[in-house]
């Protein structure tokens, strides 16, 4: 209960007033700033001469006789084939997503409900998993892919995104198992369920929320990834962020840094609905394995 | 849970977890000993009216047969550890009979790619990791003092820079601190020197892409404090209170001791992540003067003529040493406490 003995000085909230509002300002006017200048010319959001041009808009108004254009968004989405790459993330991400799920769930729920040793350890190696970088796993990836002639095609993909996937998922769904009383299944058990009965039918309609959660980790990590999506798809099936370099490279043209920019801002959009849908779901897992382990 | 059962509950993410983390850790390891192939070289006699050249040009048939013959390429033992673009123990040796100075051996080290990486890497690591926790801590404590009403947004817009790709996060600052975009210009015009430029100079470069480190973490780091500080207990604070001690004082006796186990989850994970640092290096466009472990095998893999599988594996064999030693004390913790436990 709050007695009000913790009194904050005037200066004190000013300053934590200023603090935060500082901290926003760094944290959200860059995506701000990018959204502003997608809709901008080349010459505009990267002014030579004034920076002031992207405000003003000088050169937008010069050369398409507007304040706003959209003609990078058509561009890329178009001649760019940036639709080709949404088209590819929106597949990988569905797949990745269910999947890994499916696994998870399984996998979390027998390590939870395990008493012996071994699910320690199977949890430790999970640990270590994670710790991988993913660039060294893609190393040993490519070879045998080229040899088995399964590199460059989606379901190889969505295969790898869902196995480096995996510890994270276990450990977060694993944590949220343990929550679930033992008495729940248990009882089950003694009616006549089989284990996978119990689970199937006593305990996956209490765990939505924990599968929310590991659902919303495993999507931003197949919908952001870069180095595996960059190394293991051939050009035509790259998915968004991969696409977003592509733009990047062959900057000598006019429009292409453009580009960039309005995939960029094509890309974070829905990302940023999801979340501010689902933020709570976000925050319980990052916080997760913390708090209670 | 009796064996059979939990053998078929894990067994689908267990093959997953096997085949895709620790084939290819095993695969990684085989490819580190090889090497490719040397290109067959032969002598081809030109003639024209003016005589006859000889010149060496590459065989590309004879090339391709042997590259088919052992796609893995020839084997090489230790050698690719410990050649010029990795552990460079030859020319570490000659450096050192070589050099006068120990400041001078240390620099041409320091300029091998290996060791340049490692110490961009580990540079990264030192001082992104604390600051990402300095920081998370205290717009934790500042968000926690706020009313209660407006926390949704404003965490909603702290978590911002965490969510996005770190490619998309880092190209997103650079457009802005680029010789051309809105900070980038304006800090030439204050400092009146129209060269100044994120690439011009390495130390700004490394600070740029350390900020950006500590821009993206922090927000996972917020995060998992501000969940652990709403389980501080009220009570010990209000005794605190009475008893006298200052804000500060109640932060350092009672908070941190309360959420310690957390922090040092939070630093593990950041520690991990700070360890594998690459795409703002490709976000930036920084390749030339800050490369990482993570860059340089994704360099390996994207080299133009031929793949430097052997190479690349070499590299990250070490880097997986590299998180072995960061993640042993933890795992030997654990292990204790396992122990203990039992």
């Amino acid at each position: 209960m709050d007695y009000g003995l913790d009194t904050k000085s005037t200066r004190l909230k000013t300053f934590n007033t200023i603090f935060i509002i500082t901290w926003l300002l760094i944290a959200c006017f860059p995506f701000i700033w990018t959204f502003w200048g997608s809709f901008k010319v080349r010459a505009d959001f990267f002014s030579r001469s004034d920076w002031w041009y992207a405000i003003s808009a000088f050169n937008t108004l010069i050369e398409t006789g507007g304040q706003f254009t959209t003609n990078a968004y058509t561009q890329a989405w178009t001649e760019g084939e940036f639709w080709k790459a949404s088209k590819n993330t929106i597949i990988v991400t569905v797949f990745v997503v269910s999947i890994s799920l499916f696994l998870g769930t399984l996998g979390a729920y027998a390590l939870s409900r395990s008493t012996e040793k071994y699910a320690f350890w199977i949890l430790m190696a999970a640990l270590i998993f994670r710790a991988m970088p993913h660039i060294t796993l893609v190393s040993g990836y490519l070879f045998p892919f080229f040899e088995l002639q399964i590199w460059g095609i989606l379901p190889t993909t969505i295969v790898v995104l869902v196995a480096i996937n995996q510890p994270f998922t276990l450990w977060l769904l694993y944590s949220f198992f343990k929550t679930v009383p033992k008495e729940l299944d248990e009882s089950a058990l003694i009616d006549g369920c089989s284990y996978f009965q119990a689970f199937r039918h006593i305990i996956m309609p209490v765990m939505w929320p924990g599968v929310i959660t590991a659902g919303l980790f495993s999507l931003m990590l197949a919908y952001n990834d870069f180095t595996v999506t960059a190394l293991l798809l051939n050009q035509e099936n790259h998915t968004m962020v991969p696409k977003i370099q592509s733009y990047l490279g062959t900057n000598q043209h006019e429009g292409n840094l453009m580009w960039a920019v309005s995939a960029v801002v094509s890309a974070t959009a829905p990302l940023f609905m999801l979340v501010m849908f689902f933020q709570r779901q976000v925050i319980s897992g990052l916080t997760a394995g913390a708090v209670k382990g | 849970m009796p064996n059979k059962t939990f053998f078929w509950f894990f067994l689908p993410t267990g093959l997953a977890m096997i085949l895709f983390i620790g084939l290819p850790i095993i695969s990684t390891g085989i490819q580190s000993f090889y090497a490719q192939h040397d290109q067959v070289v032969k002598e081809v006699k030109k003639c024209d009216p003016f005589g006859c050249t000889v010149s060496i040009v590459v065989d590309n048939e004879e090339t391709s047969k042997i590259r088919e013959a052992k796609p893995l390429g020839k084997f090489n033992g230790f050698g690719t550890y410990t050649d010029r673009n990795h552990l460079a123990v030859d020319e570490i040796k000659k450096f050192w009979n070589e050099t006068e100075s120990f400041g001078v051996f240390v620099d041409q080290v320091t300029n091998l790619p290996f060791y340049k990486a490692l110490i961009f890497t580990l540079t990264y690591c030192l001082f992104v990791t604390p600051n990402v926790l300095l920081l998370g801590f205290i717009i934790a404590l500042s968000l926690n003092a706020v009313a209660r009403k407006i926390r949704g947004p404003l965490i909603f817009g702290t978590i911002l820079p965490m969510i996005v790709t770190p490619l998309v996060g880092s190209l997103v600052l650079f457009w802005m601190i680029d010789s051309q975009g809105i900070i980038g210009a304006n800090i030439q015009n204050l400092m009146n020197d129209p060269y100044l430029s994120l690439k011009s100079s390495k130390t700004l470069t490394w600070i740029t892409i350390i900020i950006y480190g500590i821009w993206h973490h922090s927000p996972f780091a917020f995060v998992v404090f501000y969940a652990a500080l709403q389980t501080v207990p009220q009570e010990p604070i209000e005794a605190a209170i009475i008893d006298g001690a200052s804000r500060f004082q109640r932060i350092k006796h009672i908070v941190l001791p309360h959420i310690y186990p957390v922090v040092t989850f939070v630093a593990l994970i950041s520690l991990m992540d700070n360890f594998r640092v690459f795409e703002p290096i490709i976000g930036f466009s920084a390749e030339g003067s800050a490369q990482s472990l993570s860059w340089l095998i994704y360099d390996n893999l994207v080299n133009e003529e031929v793949i430097l599988f052997g190479s690349a594996a070499a590299t990250s064999m070490m880097t997986i040493i590299g998180i072995a030693i960061l993640l042993a004390p933890v795992l030997i913790r654990t292990w204790k406490e396992f122990k203990t436990a039992r």
